[in-house]
Parts: C-alpha cells; structure tokens; sequence
C-alpha cells in the first residue's frame, strides 16, 4: 500500500444507506468509530428511511417469490466477490464465508416458506379455507453489535425472504462493515428503499424507530439490554410486533415466520 | 329517462341496458334487435394480459414493416389539446398533417387532426380539399360532466363549425354508479346531435377500474351507436395499454359478429413509439383482421408519434439510424 | 375519402440464428465425469423433424455401458449423500446459474432436435429448467423442515427415464430433486431427443459436480429397460406413456425399489357458459397446441357447455385459423415440427379413425413444408365418450370436442377414461370451480389458465396417469426415505 511513498490513497467518506443511494446525514454530523469517520444519522434520516421503505414495500412484496430469491442470491454473489474487503475492514475470513452461506441459506426459504408455514384448512362445512403468509411490512431493525457482519446478515436476511422491507440500525462501533453491506446491496438487484442502513448512535435512534408508528415490526435482538424495557413500551403505542432472537446467530424459517402475517381465506364450494 | 334513441336503434336507453342486465328496470320493451347483443362478458385479466404481451413479441418482415410504418401514419390522428394552442399552432399542425415529411413525398398524410372546438374553423379551412379530417373534442371534454344541455349543443357547434369527427367521452360519473341507462342515453343523444360527423366515445379506461368493466363499457358504447370506441382522453396519467387495446378489440367483434356493425378502435395516451404503434397494429390484425388495418377503423390519437414513425421510415429506407433534428417540430 | 388499401401484417420469417450452437458430430456416453465410447459400439443418429437433417450421432447403450454408469452413480453415492446440505445446495445453484447463462444455446438446440417453437423453449423451457434446478437448490440444506418430526435420507442410486416431449426439462425435473435430496443418478434420454441432455453433462461438469453424481446413457428403449431393471438401482422414475409405465413397474415389481411413474392423460379443458369466452378459447389453444400437443397433460378434449358451444367453436376455429405453422426456429411460428415419423403415423391414424367413427374434421388451410414432419392443429366435433379419439392420448395438436349440459355431466365425462393427469376448468364463478376441482379425478386442475408449471407446484397424476409428485415439497418425497427425527 502507501509506503510512505508519494502516492496518497483517497479516503472513503462512509456515509448512509437510504432509497438506494447513499446521502450524508440531513444533521451533517458524523462520528469516530473503528478507525474511520461515519455518518451520524439523525431521526430525520430515520423518517425518510422509513418513508422509503414503506414506498418500496408494495414492489418488493409484489414479485414473486422466485425473483426474490433470486435477487437475494445475486446478492451472495456479490457478497462473494467482495470477501477481501469485508476481511480488510475487520471481519473474520470464516465469518465472511458463513455469512454468505447463511444469505445463500435463506435466499432458497423465499419460495418454500409458504409451503411449511401456510395451509389449507379442513373446516367443518363446505368452504375452502386456506391460510397464506404474508409480509408483515416495513421492519425496523437492530443489528447485533458483533460479530458485525453475520450479525448483520442474520438478522437481515429472513426479514427480505419473506417479503418484507428493512430499516437496519448498523452496529455502532463496526460501522464499516454495514456500509459495504450497503454497497453490497446497492449494486445486486435489489430495488432502492428495500434496504436501509444507517450507522450512528443507537442509543439515539432505536427510541425514535421503536415510537414509529409506520414501522410495522422491530427486531430488538442487537439492541442494547437496558434499553430494551422502554423500546418494547414505546413499541406498543403501535401495536408494534416485537422479535427478539435467543440465538441471534441461528439459522431456521422460524426468523423467517417471525416476520411473517397469516392470512386466511374462506370461499364456498358449490355448483 | 325513457326519451327515445337514435335512428336504428330505436327502443330507449334504459331498456336495452335493462335487456342487457346492466341494470334492473320494468320500463320498456326489448326489441328482437336489441336483445342480447348489450350483454358483456367476463374478461379473465390475467389471460388476457398475458395473450397481449404475446401479441406484442411478435417480430415483423422487413417488407410489412415499410407498410405497417405507413398505415400507422394513415391512421393518425394527429392531435393537439393545449389551453395554448392559437390559430398559429394550428396552421403549423394542418401543414405537417397534410404533407409529415417534406422531404419524402411517398409519406401519407394522416388521417386527422384533433384540436379544440374553438380551433375547428381554423383547421377546417387549412385542411380544406386534403382529405385530412377535422376532429374535434366535445361535450365538456375531459371529465364529461357539464350540463348535457350544453354538452349536446358543443357538439352541434363544432360540426358546424367544420369538424367531421367528435371525440366525446363516456360519463364515469353516470356509469361506475350504476347508471347505465343514463350514460347509454347520453350517448345516443349525442350520436344525433354528431349529425352526419363520426362520433367516438373515450372510455377513459384508466378510470375504469377493470377489463370487465372496459368490455362492459365497450358493449354499451356500441349499442349507443358509437362510431368508434377510444381508449383514453391523454388528460390522465393512465392511458392506453396493449390489454386494453385487446379487450376492446374483443368486445368490438363480439358486437361486430352479433350485429354485422363494424366499430372502430381508437388508442390514445401515451404511444409515442414506432414500437408501440407496430403493437398496436399487431393487437388489432390478430383481433379483428385486415378490414380493420384502415383509418376507417383503426386510429392513434398521438402528438410525438408521428415524428418517431418519420424517423423509421427514413431509417428503412436509408439503412441508417436518424437523428430527432431531421425533423420538423411543428 | 374511402380508403381502399388494406393492409395485411405479414411476420415471417424471423429465423433465430443457430450460430450459438455449436454441434459434435459425435457424443459419448457421459459416464463417471467424462465422455466416454459406448462399449456396445452401437450408435444412433439424431435429426432435425422439422428438416429430416443429420444433426449428430449419439451412442447407443448396452448392458455393459448400463452397468458402469451404475456403478459409477454408486461410487459416487456415499460421498454426494454424505456432503453438507449447503454444499449440494451451492453446486446446484450453479448449475441453475449456468443454465440460464447458456439460455439460448439450449433453447435453439431444444428446437433443432425437437421440433418445438422457439419462443417455446426460450420462453417456458428454459426458464422452468433453471428455476428447478434453482428451487431444489435450496431445498438441500433444509431437508429437516421439508417432513415434519421426520428425518428425511436418500434412498442412493436413481435411474431416471424421461420422454421426448420438454428434453431439458424433464432432465431437469428429474435430476434436481434427486440431487437436492442426495441420491446420484443414471439418466435416459429419449432416442430422438438427447442432445439438451449431452449439452447439460457439459454444464455439469463446468459446476464441478462430482464425478458419478449424474451419469448421462443414451440409447434406444432397450437401454431403459436395461437400466430399469438394474439390480443396483435403489430408485426408479419414469416419464412417458402408460403403456411402457406398466411394463417399468412389471419389472420392478418385488425388487423393492421405489418407483415413482408420470404417464400419459386425455385431459378434459372444461369450459362452461359463465366463463370468460375470448381467454377461455386461448386455453384452449394453449391447452391442445402449445407444444405441438406432445404434452401429458395437454387439454385434448373440449368439453363445453351446450348454451355456448356454437359461440365457443366459432371463436375457436377463427383462432385456430390465426395459428403459424412452420419453421420451429421462427420466432413468429406457434406450432412447430411433430417429433418423428412414428409419431406423425400415429396421429394420422388415429385422426382417421376419428372421422371414420363419424367427427367433423376442421384444419385450417396451412402451407406445410415439403420435408419434415407436420400436421395441422385439427378440431374433431361431434365427438362422443365411445370414439377413440376421446379415450386414446393422441400426442398430437388434435382437439376432441363434445359437449355437457350441467356441472354434474361435465365431471362425470371428464372423469370418464382410465386417466388421471389433469383438467381445464373455465368459469368466473368461484364456487364452482372449488366445487368440480374437488371432484375432477386428477392430479392437477388448472382453473381459468392452463398448461401453468412451477417448481414450486406439485405435478403428477392419479389412476392411470402415474403415481408421484414432482415440484413443491411434495416433491422430495419421491426420492427420500423418511424415519424419526433421533434424539441426542
């Protein structure tokens, strides 16, 4: 690298993650963090990731199962292709492999997930009653800390599989890692405003994503334990769906049902 | 209600929209003629859209495509509805009109302009002995909801003031409440006050809601004594699309079959491709056959289009890609 | 101003250029990894039906070649069963990935040894091979969700015998749930159709499956039996007519292997009065021609209700009329080449018979080309239940058409054949199509649509059509044994 040599190296400016771009924080702050400077997001950041997500939802829910998936394996590929980076920027080599198995992993629940969760109903009368899963919608979402980058992956994954849109708060002292999930995420097929990550100070953000009447389900695994009380409150103004993982490094279609909403349909059977 | 309809179709709107089903009333008798040929039918959306985007795959001969560009131009109407529009505008359109590009004589002229009512008497005499028809919106065009009183008389004053074709639009308002006996009235009246020019109905789809609801408006368009049906007015963001284009088309020969009466199929909004116009003409010749590949039947209501058709036309003949600034704006 | 000149919107042709192919003049057997020669030394040659041209010579399997693709597929059991779920997983996404970068090349060979439609194989074959290969993909590592409380293991070394109609297809429908679930495989492809196969050996490869894993034996119906009645096959699948199905399950019967049979259907496309007409005669013409009607599960009788039979065939001859006849590799053409000459004969026969027996025979007027093998989509009305043509699969673009009254002799028509594939069922009113899907003596009932495939759906029949699932969940079953889930 620059070896004290003449050429000097141009330093990434690590910034958010919202509507498919990568805007700087509306607050124009940002703080230190892992060796490098990262946007600090606001709540106002957080309002306009939620109004994106909330925009993307009805497209991303719309395609079928199938192309979901397919997308969400084109992301693993792209994951693949950057494995030196997430590894330049701190993550373990096996990490960085079993978090792209585990995306892979969950790319393959989009179009099976309906079969083991959904059913068809024997009622007591002549109707044809079935149970579909569906999206729950716009889910807010607390990465783990660490390890940053499975945990982040852990978390996201079975949120996008099942139809659902994800305003992902990154961890706060990793901040690098989420943002090439970002452009990980920015440069596969997936729609802008799916995904949205923001680094900053959770502290800060998790209370104005938990109070947020347009989020439709929070996943607290990664939020910090003492402020999980008062997030779960702020949650119910709501009716907020709450999930929190007791083994946030697991993988099974239960994270992926977790996020998802049954709905039951009743027709008649008759000439 | 019960005022009595146009020439040959004698019986009044309410009771054949009451024959077809479309709405429950004891007024009225059906006559043989008029029983049974309202009657709409169900259209699955999802066969049908898939049945359009196969049509619209459809890859042409280098030989069809010459003549396919040219009856695409032919069928023009080409059409201008600005609040700006003055009688200079005007006279620049009639010149493109008549003669689309000066640089190539074989290219047709099209079939017609489309302007205000205001604008008609102006069109009328730039476009007097070229065979470029006049057409005139009417009938408190877009939203169709002005007195009918006064709806009726717009139309009488622009044929007299030279148009030979009125575009007028159904009245949603009247038909997504149930009224289908008073829009099929409408309409009717306004087949007689049109007089000797042609009358289209615009269905505005896009306001619809449904393929059920577009063939459903189709029928009673038809039965109202529509010369042509037209997809859309241009004034709203949703406009013309393949389906609907083939549901109307459908419609149009179920009403062609059980009454022998050939309707024409006007699209309009938003084709502003060679492309596109070429889907068009593929949707209607696999539909309805070659009686309809005339301006007496087919027509696209378009603004940009015409320059894109001139661009391909020169494109074929010369071999070479064309740039927009070969050709006039206006 | 009358305007006198009508124009006539002329399409063809609009050829897909078969450069992307590039063809052997001769292929091996793909056995253990590699191309290998026939030990038998025979060897067939393949042709283009629509043009009757050489297209390349195949080998012709004997017993002894049988028996090293066995023991190769053996070989490599233990190993591909034993391999983590998500490693199987990754190597059959590849294959999908491949597939799909390599589309067009299968598409246009599909066609060439084919006969089939070029917008066909490039719009429904293509895409259906690589999303199955795609879908059971990601079943491979979650084989513990598939069959609650129960623990699913591969039953080891498959023979699969697949038919001429969707080459690649049926390859692809057969060897991905058998990988997925992992088992490893000899697959036979049909005499006339092996080349998407041979191709697909390639792909194979060039994803690093592990030798032995799928093993690819052309040959003749001697090689499928010799294959079938293998001693060290744990499994057997089989597409194709129900006559050689019940000879298949002859020779395995005692030997205790699993058998899993697709066989053949004379589906009923019931179209009632309440449906919507104009997309109820476009599935019927999907139902009967898509695929020059070489398909299972085509929709070969029309039943339509009497109130609209008049209007439905006066629609669907003016439909029929529209249809292009002609070169397979013309993206404008609908209805491509019949597969052999064998096949042509038995159409023809069996079409006279039809008109012998007292139908109305209507073919539009069509330009067939002077080679190759053709016939026109035909519709035989005045059919009745007793004709041959409603009772024998035709496997040909040939519609029987009678007619019912009520819902209840609608069902009681369709469900009267030894058959069990699938049915049409048309109308808008919900109720009823619940009402005679759970009625209809079939594996699949298609409402308002026809002809619809997914991996992610359960294909397969009842009675005489087959026993067995393929696509969906449904479709790891046939290639698993399940026990209970161990504890500890």
């Amino acid at each position: 690298m620059d070896e004290g040599g003449d050429r000097i190296e141009v330093r990434k400016t690590y910034k958010l993650f919202i509507s498919g771009e990568f805007p700087r924080s509306e607050s124009g702050r940002s703080y230190e963090a892992d060796g490098v400077r990262a946007a600090l997001a606001s709540r106002k950041d957080l309002r306009d990731a939620v109004s994106a997500a909330r925009g993307a939802l009805d497209g991303w829910r719309g395609r079928t199962a199938y192309n979901r998936g397919q997308i969400l394996y084109r992301v693993a590929e792209i994951m693949q292709g950057r494995r030196a980076q997430f590894v330049a920027e701190g993550a373990e080599p096996e990490e960085v492999d079993a978090a792209i198995d585990r995306w892979v992993w969950y790319a393959g629940w989009s179009d099976k997930i309906a079969q083991v969760a959904g059913s068809v109903n024997p009622v007591a009368g002549p109707y044809f009653d079935f149970t579909v899963p569906e999206p729950v919608g716009v889910v807010g979402i607390a990465a783990l800390e660490s390890p940053a980058l499975l945990g982040l992956v852990s978390r996201l994954a079975p949120v996008l599989t099942g139809g659902n849109v994800a305003v992902v708060l990154a961890s706060e002292t990793r901040p690098r890692t989420a943002v090439t999930m970002a452009e990980v995420l920015a440069t596969s097929d997936v729609p802008p405003g799916v995904v949205a990550i923001l680094t900053g100070r959770r502290g800060e953000l998790l209370p104005w994503l938990a109070g947020h009447h347009d989020v439709d389900a929070l996943d607290l695994t990664g939020a910090p334990t003492e402020l999980i009380g008062g997030l779960e409150a702020a949650a119910a103004d709501s009716v907020t769906r709450l999930v929190r993982s007791t083994d946030p490094l697991a993988e099974s279609p239960d994270d992926v049902v977790a996020f998802l909403e049954m709905k039951t349909v009743w027709h008649p059977i008759g000439r | 209600m019960g005022r009595p309809g146009v020439s040959d179709r004698g019986t009044s709107g309410v009771a054949v929209a009451a024959e077809a089903g479309l709405v429950a009333s004891g007024a009225g008798a059906p006559t043989p003629a008029t029983a049974g040929w309202v009657r709409a039918s169900p259209v699955d959306a999802v066969g049908l859209e898939e049945r359009a985007a196969s049509l619209a795959s459809r890859s042409v001969k280098r030989e069809t495509k010459r003549a396919a560009l040219h009856l695409a131009v032919r069928c023009t109407d080409f059409t201008t509805l600005e609040g700006v529009d003055t009688p200079g505008k005007i006279v620049q359109l009639c010149a493109k009109a008549r003669r689309p590009d000066p640089m190539d004589r074989s290219v047709p002229a099209v079939a017609a302009v489309c302007v205000y009512p205001e604008l008609v008497a102006r069109a009328a005499t730039e476009l007097a002995g070229s065979g470029v028809k006049v057409a005139s919106v009417a009938g408190s065009f877009p939203a169709g909801l002005g007195p009918i009183s006064a709806r009726l008389e717009e139309i009488r004053w622009v044929v007299a003031q030279g148009a030979d074709e009125v575009d007028i639009v159904l009245n949603r308002s009247a038909f997504l409440s149930g009224r289908y006996g008073r829009a099929f009235d409408e309409i009717a009246e306004s087949r007689h006050a049109a007089g000797g020019a042609h009358l289209k109905v615009i269905l505005e789809t896009g306001e619809l809601g449904s393929y059920d609801q577009v063939r459903r408006a189709s029928a009673l368009a038809m039965a109202a004594g529509a010369d042509f049906i037209k997809t859309s007015t241009g004034k709203i963001p949703a406009a013309a699309t393949l389906p609907v284009a083939l549901c109307m088309a459908e419609a149009i020969r179920e009403h062609h079959a059980a009454t022998g009466i050939p309707v024409g199929l006007k699209v309009a909004g938003g084709i502003r491709t060679a492309k596109q116009a070429w889907q068009y003409l593929v949707v209607v010749f696999e539909t309805l056959g070659s009686p309809w590949m005339t301006p007496d039947r087919f027509r696209i209501g378009a603004s940009s289009l015409l320059n894109d058709l001139l661009m391909q036309i020169r494109k074929e003949r010369t071999g070479a890609y064309q740039s927009a600034d070969s050709f006039t704006n206006d | 101003m009358a305007d006198v000149e009508r124009v006539h919107l002329d399409y063809a042709p609009a050829p897909e250029s078969t450069d992307v192919v590039r063809l052997a003049p001769r292929y091996g057997l793909f056995i253990d990894g590699t191309f290998v020669e026939p030990r038998s030394g025979r060897e067939l040659a393949t042709i283009n039906p629509a043009t009757e041209e050489h297209l390349a010579v195949v080998a012709d399997a004997g017993t002894e070649d049988v028996d090293a693709a066995v023991a190769a597929a053996r070989a490599a059991a233990d190993g591909w069963s034993r391999r983590p779920g998500r490693e199987r997983a990754k190597l059959l996404y590849r294959v999908a990935r491949h597939i799909q970068e390599r589309a067009r090349e299968f598409a246009v060979l599909e066609t060439m040894d084919g006969g089939k439609p070029i917008k066909e194989s490039r719009d429904v074959d293509l895409p259906l091979a690589a999303a199955h290969f795609f879908y059971y993909a990601g079943w491979a590592d979650k084989l513990e969700y598939a069959f609650a409380g129960r623990r699913a293991t591969a039953l080891g070394v498959a023979a699969q015998v697949i038919p001429w109609n969707f080459p690649l297809l049926m390859a692809a429908w057969k060897i991905a749930p058998a990988l997925a679930t992992g088992n490893t495989v000899v697959l036979k492809p049909a005499e006339t159709t092996p080349l998407t196969a041979l191709l697909l050996a390639e792909v194979l490869a060039e994803a690093d499956l592990p030798p032995g894993v799928v093993n690819i034996v052309t040959g003749g119906p001697a090689t499928g039996a010799a294959l079938v009645a293998h001693p060290d096959v744990d499994k057997v699948a089989f597409t194709g007519s129900t006559e050689v199905g019940k000879q298949i399950q002859r020779a395995v019967a005692g030997t205790g292997k699993a058998l899993s049979l697709e066989l053949g259907g004379k589906a009923a496309n019931i179209v009632f009065e309440d449906a919507a007409l104009d997309q109820a005669v476009e599935g019927i013409v999907n139902g009967i021609y898509f695929n020059q009607g070489h398909v299972c599960c085509a929709g070969s009788r029309l039943l339509v209700q009497e109130s609209v039979a008049e209007q439905v065939l006066e629609k669907l001859k003016a439909r029929v009329a529209t249809l292009r006849v002609g070169d397979p590799l013309d993206k404008n053409t609908d209805v491509g080449a019949i597969n052999s000459r064998a096949q042509l004969e038995r159409i023809t026969e069996l079409v006279a018979a039809g008109v012998e027996e007292g139908g109305e025979l209507y073919q539009p007027a069509c330009t067939l080309p002077q080679r190759g093998f053709w016939f026109p989509p035909t519709v035989i009305t005045g059919v009745t239940q007793s004709h041959r043509v409603a009772q024998e699969e035709i496997f040909g673009p040939v519609l029987s058409v009678l007619t019912f009254r009520t819902a209840d002799e609608a069902v009681a028509k369709a469900n009267n054949t030894r058959y069990g594939l699938s049915a049409g069922v048309w109308t808008e009113k919900g109720s009823k199509i619940l009402w005679m899907a759970s009625r209809l003596r079939a594996g699949v009932v298609w409402a308002n649509t026809f002809n619809r495939f997914d991996p992610a759906s359960p294909f397969g029949g009842v009675k005489e059509s087959g026993f067995g699932r393929e696509g969906g969940v449904h479709g790891l079953a046939p290639y698993v044994r399940l026990g209970a889930v161990s504890h500890g």
